[in-house]
């Protein structure tokens, strides 16, 4: 039955790629995002096809290192080679990409990427003090809002941003509702069934369908769970991945946990529990839009307080026994808060934190599985 | 009954067998490049009852041979908390990685750190570089005591330092300087690792690297911290699994 419903989301994931192009031969268009920051809300309230375009395969990331220096985040350099060799449908689909300077790495990036695509750059603020950034923020949403009515020829009025809005609480609680059944004890789902569904939900063009599955899903796995099904029993560690995102492709520490006999419960990182939010009606809409995204706990921000406040609430209600911190190799603002996550979690909840700075290869397979294996014998 | 405990390393292969009564057999040989045909010669004509694996080649083991695994690090916690119960502290240097790891006073490991993906600071950049400089491994540890003074060796990448090596020959520096240059900057990269770890209390120094006796005093002279290196340090690992193979049968 678990079975089943994979199959339904494979099934639903390539059949999404032919609908795009459908609904593109009706001149539907298509806006690629490459972070969590940008108000998705805007792209469909102008009726496009919003497609995260976050690379999380190795496979294109030799053809970057043509252009991009080898000592580079894997995640850059899987997007920038999805776009040079034009294997990514989604890339491809994008009228327009819209592009947040998270890092230097990201920014420099997208002005090689301008070659391939239009894209458009929003100025990220790097601190969430609301007199501080709230205002040139705006500007960059408001910007965002107008070459998104020149792309589609669609005016974004308050009533299509709150359909929008609506849609996309819709969404984010069935994310949230999905993500949640791991706070079950022992958890129906594995950490890496999560990055599956998270990973090919977002694709999706029809929402709706997203939402029907997710919530079919959930259902299915409360069911396992009040029979007591699970693959893991309470004795199992669990265990909360934190730091950079990942998907399908670039989930192996979560893969290799798992076959150390851990069950991986949560995942605080812009591809899991920073997506879980709820977006007010309220006011002026894009001012409430800005101050939402705004306040997104990545390490791009200084101080970036809100993610030890999330990783307090994750650890109380998916009830941790030890954090990994992963940081994509050359992440500079993942790799420094480290230290800091590490000594909060020691100090305020007197748990472990193993962390990992990898890359989307596998030649490191062995070494990181003993330390993963090390620091579960540990818990 | 007796418990036997093999550790499958890069570089060498140690077994380790014990009863009630303690060590009653030890053996070491090269790795080579059929670590799991070396690990069977080395196992021949020993009787044992059970066998714990642990170094990179434990996950192939267990599926060569019977036999449960553990990660080097609880291995070497547990051979070091044996010899030395006393000290919370333990550096391995091994062939491809070092490792430190804090215990808690039963021996239980509480933090541990390791070397990243690359062979730097560890016993293979050692023999590389006692190779370039004409030194066997036995003998480069002593004679880079004998100099008298240093010379700075900047790259920690192997294939870097052999270069930056070769280019301080180049210009007829002392091979002596140069060999206790390179021991002090591994000692230096492993300090950096040890206090992250633990910063103070004695040091255990376990893995192959702790036979080379230049690395072990300036350990003790750049942490002033009390290094205590067992009669055989690269037995440690094996000792430790055999140790954990006996907790077993218990």
């Amino acid at each position: 039955m678990s079975q089943d419903l994979m199959n339904t989301l494979q099934q639903a994931f390539e059949q999404n790629v032919i609908d795009i192009e459908n609904y593109k031969k009706d001149g539907r268009k298509a806006i690629g995002c490459y972070c969590l920051y940008s108000p998705v809300e805007l792209i469909v309230a102008a009726g496009a096809i919003p497609l995260p375009l976050c690379g999380t395969k190795n496979d294109p990331v030799a053809a970057a290192e043509e252009v991009l220096p080898r000592n580079l985040c894997p995640l850059i350099k899987s997007s920038y080679g999805f776009a040079a060799l034009n294997t990514c449908p989604f890339f491809r689909f994008s009228d327009m990409i819209v592009a947040d300077t998270t890092c230097d790495g990201k920014k420099k990036m997208f002005e090689l990427m301008q070659q391939y695509k239009k894209v458009h750059v929003l100025q990220l603020p790097q601190n969430q003090n609301v007199e501080k950034s709230l205002a040139p923020w705006l500007d960059e949403v408001r910007i965002m809002k107008e070459e998104i009515e020149a792309v589609t020829g669609v005016e974004i009025t308050t009533e299509r941003i709150d359909a929008a809005i609506d849609l996309l609480n819709r969404e984010r609680d069935a994310k949230k509702a999905v993500m949640d059944l791991a706070q079950i004890k022992p958890s129906p789902i594995k950490g890496s069934e999560l990055i599956n569904i998270l990973f090919k939900v977002g694709f999706l063009a029809d929402k709706e369908k997203g939402i029907g599955l997710m919530n079919t899903m959930v259902d299915h796995y409360k069911a396992l769970a009040e029979n007591g099904e699970s693959p893991y029993t309470a004795k199992t560690p669990r265990i909360l991945i934190s730091g950079v995102p990942m998907g399908v492709g670039s989930d192996k520490v979560a893969k290799i946990l798992e076959e150390s006999g851990a069950s991986v419960v949560g995942f605080e990182n812009c591809t899991g529990y920073k997506q879980v939010f709820t977006v007010e009606k309220e006011g002026d809409r894009l001012d409430v839009l800005a101050r939402q995204y705004l306040s997104i706990p990545c390490s791009v921000m200084s101080p970036n307080t809100g993610r030890l406040e999330l990783l307090d609430r994750m650890i109380r209600d998916f009830k941790v026994d030890g954090v990994v911190d992963l940081t994509w190799q050359a992440c500079h603002t993942y790799n420094v808060e480290s230290f800091s996550v590490e000594k909060h979690l020691k100090d305020a909840h007197g748990l472990p934190m193993l962390h990992l700075e990898t890359d989307y290869s596998d030649s490191d397979t062995e070494q990181l599985r003993v330390r993963i294996q090390a620091f579960i014998e540990m818990l | 009954m007796r418990a036997a405990g093999i550790d499958i390393g890069s570089r060498s292969i140690e077994l380790v067998i014990l009863d009630n009564s303690g060590i009653i057999e030890a053996r070491t040989a090269d790795s080579g490049f059929d670590p799991m045909g070396v690990a069977g010669k080395l196992m021949d004509k020993v009787a044992f009852d059970r066998i714990v694996a642990t170094g990179y080649g434990r996950n192939l083991f267990e599926i060569a041979f019977e036999g449960d695994t553990v990660t080097e690090i609880k291995a070497h916690a547990r051979g070091a908390y044996h010899l030395f119960p006393d000290a919370g502290t333990i550096l391995d240097i091994g062939g491809q990685d070092s490792k430190v790891i804090r215990t808690n006073g039963a021996g239980k490991v509480t933090k541990f750190e390791m070397n990243d993906r690359c062979a730097a600071g560890t016993g293979k950049f050692l023999e590389i570089m006692a190779r370039s400089l004409g030194f066997t491994i036995e003998e480069f540890g002593g004679a880079a005591m004998t100099a008298d003074d240093e010379l700075p060796i900047n790259s920690m990448c192997t294939v870097f330092a052999e270069s930056e090596v070769t280019s301080l020959l180049a210009r007829g520096e002392d091979r002596l300087k140069i060999a206790r240059g390179l021991h002090s900057s591994v000692v230096r990269r492993a300090m950096s690792m040890l206090k992250r770890v633990s910063d103070d209390g004695p040091v255990v120094f376990t893995g192959g690297v702790a036979n080379n006796p230049c690395m072990v005093r300036f350990l003790e002279q750049l942490t002033g911290r009390d290094v205590l290196v067992p009669s055989e340090p690269h037995m440690a690992g094996a000792l430790g699994a055999a140790l954990i193979a006996h907790e077993m049968m218990r």
